[in-house]
């Protein structure tokens, strides 16, 4: 009954929230192809992105149209990309998690059961809560599905591709559909040889000390991203937890100086103010760092992750150049299907090259959109962190003054 | 021997006799909570001498089934005597509001070892009241001897109406921990807990100022030597007479139906128990919110450590810096929580427990009340029936027990008029107290919750002084 009224989400994105959001990303916008989301609507199960393109290419049929999207077809789109073996000298955006509110959806199904056993001012604020939070997470996924979409955009080759323009443009349903048992086990497989094969591609040593260094940072970078994420996400958990504490006992407060007929009523009642003010503020420290600092870890948990895929394309090419030499010295050992083994050494030789050419390349941007992001978040998280605290400050200075006056 | 006999109810001398053969044989069957039980320790039992003291001696309050239907007979004259401004030309009589007298309790120390091990602490006194020989002086104790005190002070003040502060409770597992020898962080924890306890438990005892005179508690602060408290002991025998009691006090207010003719009482009892539902509420929340910023604390300092790890690895130098840094300001935070969360603890949650458990006390000092009422209406019912026996027995020829009747008729006229006299000091005494306590607990509570938020003050401030120096180190990445 509570979802109800969720689902026919109207437009939640606020003006502000328009417009590029690039949150993690830091990319210089080219106006000949600005990709954004301008809307998003909540449903049931899925969620419907309107994903709305500027471009002057002639590549498309008009200057500016919008196309409605689902999750599916974003990671359709992704795998397209990682499939292609032309790309496989590409760092690929990570695609964007699934939209995930079964929690907060459980939260407000639990509350609508157990609406009976609260007063009504509790049951309405609990209510809001679990509606600012559901919003917050509809927030995130839609910023999420936008970098995505503008990483591809401003990536020089991944621009033109043609699937691209077919979800840009295309205004009917992809029917994409979402991979079936069978699918899903062959790529769990490819994971699983892909690991092994990472093991054995990890231990041969790079000739290349850029490559060789990169290896090494990579892998050690991706896991310790790893542990940063889940233990930042642990730490703002709990500060929401003190938050949501804070708000019960304001309640309590407010209740205790609304049955007292003694002095002290005054105080609960003034305090019970300041720690509704402040629970406020607290909660928006907690979202702020999990904006800013969560959110920023798992993208470049992502991030990291799709580097490290890259590195293992071009080992893999290297060793099948490696390979192919080997084959061709066995075939001239022989005097056996030389040609073949050469045109074969050639095209792994070819491919290895022109992998490792932009490889090098796809790695310096990683670094330098790696540092931008990180300076332009953590600047904007130690802002946030000051104006948070000094608010709290002031109210409680505020308050503490009107309190001692009054004793 | 001060309990007085009435040859009518011979299963109470059985009762007398009994109580300790079966208080000793740890047998509790259900058929003992309801027959007649008293709050005096039994006859035979050695630590009456402890639990005993020169003073008013304890009522004995019997447990009656049948529902009492004559009403208190407080006239409307009384009323006017018990206005509160009668009663707070007494209070200022009586040392009125600060009191001279600081209670300290510190250094505590281990003695002994192993199970038999316990802490001394040390208890000093500062004062310029002429009740005590000197101006400062200090002596040791341990945690049973407050527990004594505090028995001492129930079984003699409880019943007449005076809202005795409650000792701190009892904690095996706490205890077993320190005397095993644990010098971890959760038993110095403890110990400081338990020490912060004592002094607040002392300092609200002497703030009242009857219980401030008492010889009891003049020797607990002045003596060097205390005879040991024995009967404070969970698993004595006098413990189990208190556990059997609690039951049967819980039975008996089960059964006693007054009939409130003063509403003031009425509406008091109603606003403790609002105000014990609402506190104890307001109690489990912050206890959450200790729990929970004690939480914030390990995880910001595990993700402190993750960022310095993830900084070590990054290759950009003014990142890796600053991630550094960044790491530098969490762990500073988490001492923060830390310290927020000690605060929570030790000002707000520790004050809302006290008054928690001395709310039961006030609750306590009602029931009380209520049982003197029942002795009183019992002693009258009786003295009716008498009356009725000595009509019949006027028309029979029988002068020895028509003379015995009348004797006792004369007995139970006074004991009445004591029951009423008992009935309207407790009364009396019961609205000062809670006047009393009312001004203490504002008190209390301001002073407290001003105290928190100058904790909460310094913390944002300490924050904003964290960021502050991490700002220039944020933007210093290029």
């Amino acid at each position: 009954m509570m979802q109800e009224g969720l689902d026919d989400g109207p437009d939640f994105l606020s003006e502000e929230d328009r417009g590029p959001r690039a949150v993690n990303v830091d990319l210089q916008t080219d106006a000949t192809l600005q990709v954004d989301i301008s809307d998003a609507l909540s449903e049931r199960d899925k969620v419907k992105f309107t994903v709305h393109t500027k471009s002057t290419l002639p590549n498309f049929k008009q200057n500016e149209f919008s196309v409605v999207r689902q999750h599916e077809e974003f990671i359709w789109l992704h795998d397209s990309f990682v499939e292609n073996e032309d790309y496989a000298g590409y760092i690929i955006p990570p695609a964007p998690p699934r939209p995930d509110f079964d929690a907060s959806r459980e939260k407000l199904q639990k509350l609508g059961e157990g609406e009976g056993s609260m007063t009504k001012e509790e049951f309405t604020k609990m209510k809001q809560e679990l509606e600012a939070e559901y919003l917050a997470i509809f927030k995130k996924t839609v910023a999420m599905h936008e970098v995505f979409l503008c990483r591809v955009a401003a990536h020089p080759v991944l621009r033109k591709d043609l699937n691209f323009h077919v979800f840009l443009e295309y205004n009917q349903d992809l029917s994409v559909r979402g991979k079936n048992k069978k699918e899903k086990l062959e790529d769990f497989f490819k994971n699983v040889v892909k690991s092994a094969d990472g093991v054995l591609v990890a231990g041969v040593k790079d000739v290349d000390d850029f490559f060789e260094h990169e290896k090494t940072f990579l892998l050690e970078y991706h896991n310790r991203v790893k542990d940063a994420s889940a233990k930042s996400d642990r730490m703002i958990r709990s500060h929401k937890n003190a938050a949501d504490d804070i708000n019960r006992i304001a309640s309590s407060l407010y209740t205790l100086g609304t049955q007292d007929s003694t002095d002290v009523c005054k105080f609960f009642l003034k305090v019970s103010e300041l720690f509704e003010k402040t629970r406020k503020i607290e909660s928006r420290v907690a979202a702020d760092e999990d904006l800013k600092l969560a959110d920023l870890l798992k993208y470049y948990l992502r991030e990291s992750q799709a580097a490290k895929d890259l590195l293992y394309r071009r080992s893999r090419s290297l060793v099948d150049y490696e390979n192919a030499n080997k084959a061709l010295d066995k075939a001239r050992a022989k005097n056996r299907d030389v040609l073949q083994a050469e045109t074969s050494q050639q095209l792994c030789c070819h491919k290895f090259e022109k992998i490792s050419e932009s490889a090098k390349q796809e790695l310096i941007d990683f670094k330098t959109r790696r540092v931008a992001a990180f300076r332009k978040n953590l600047v904007e998280l130690a802002e946030l962190e000051l104006k948070h605290a000094k608010g709290n400050l002031q109210l409680l200075q505020s308050c503490l003054g009107v309190l001692k006056g009054n004793t | 021997m001060s309990t007085t006999f009435t040859p009518l109810c011979k299963k109470r001398i059985v009762m007398y006799i009994l109580l300790p053969a079966l208080a000793h044989r740890l047998s509790l069957s259900l058929s003992f909570l309801l027959v007649e039980a008293t709050e005096e320790v039994s006859l035979d039992s050695p630590e009456r001498d402890v639990l005993l003291s020169d003073g008013p001696s304890p009522a004995i309050t019997p447990i009656t089934p049948p529902i009492s239907v004559i009403t208190p007979r407080i006239g409307h004259a009384h009323d006017d005597m018990y206005t509160h401004s009668s009663f707070d030309e007494i209070e200022e009589e009586e040392g009125g509001d600060s009191i001279d007298m600081h209670i300290a309790v510190s250094d505590p120390e281990k003695v002994g070892d192993g199970m038999n091990a316990y802490m001394a602490y040390k208890v000093t006194t500062k004062t310029s009241l002429s009740l005590f020989q000197t101006g400062e002086f200090s002596v040791k104790r341990r945690f049973s001897d407050f527990l004594g005190l505090h028995s001492k002070l129930a079984s003699k003040y409880l019943h007449v109406g005076y809202i005795v502060p409650p000792a701190p409770e009892k904690s095996i597992v706490g205890m077993t921990k320190v005397k095993v020898g644990k010098e971890d962080q959760s038993s110095n924890d403890f110990v400081e807990k338990r020490r912060s306890a004592l002094e607040r438990y002392l300092m609200r005892t002497v703030k009242h100022p009857i219980l401030l005179k008492d010889p009891d508690v003049l020797l607990f602060l002045e003596s060097s030597e205390l005879p040991r408290a024995v009967s404070t002991q969970a698993l004595s025998s006098a413990g189990l007479l208190r556990m059997v009691n609690k039951a049967a006090d819980a039975v008996n207010k089960m059964t006693i139906k007054m009939n409130e003719s003063d509403a003031w009482f009425e509406e008091k009892q109603q606003h403790f128990e609002n105000l014990d539902v609402q506190l104890r509420k307001l109690h489990m929340s912050v206890e959450s919110l200790v729990c929970h910023r004690k939480e914030l604390s390990v995880n910001t300092a595990q993700f402190a450590k993750s960022a310095a790890m993830l900084g070590n690895s990054e290759d950009h130098t003014a990142l890796s810096r600053a991630l550094s840094q960044l790491a530098e300001v969490e762990e500073k935070i988490d001492q923060l929580h830390q310290d927020q969360a000690n605060a929570d603890f030790h000002l707000f949650s520790e004050l809302l427990g006290d008054y928690v458990r001395l709310i039961t006390a006030v609750k306590g000092v009602f029931d009380h009340r209520m049982k003197t009422w029942q002795k009183w209406q019992d002693t009258q019912m009786l003295l009716l029936k008498k009356r009725e026996a000595e009509a019949k027995l006027q028309h029979t020829n029988k002068p020895d027990k028509l003379q015995q009747a009348k004797d006792e008729i004369k007995e139970l006229e006074v004991k009445v008029q004591q029951g009423e006299r008992d009935f309207e000091q407790i009364s009396k005494t019961i609205r000062k107290e809670v006047s009393r306590f009312e001004k203490e607990r504002v008190k209390d509570f301001k002073a407290i919750i001003i105290k928190y938020l100058e904790s909460l003050v310094q913390t944002q401030q300490q924050l904003i002084k964290y960021w502050e120096a991490f700002l220039p180190e944020a933007k210093a990445i290029s």
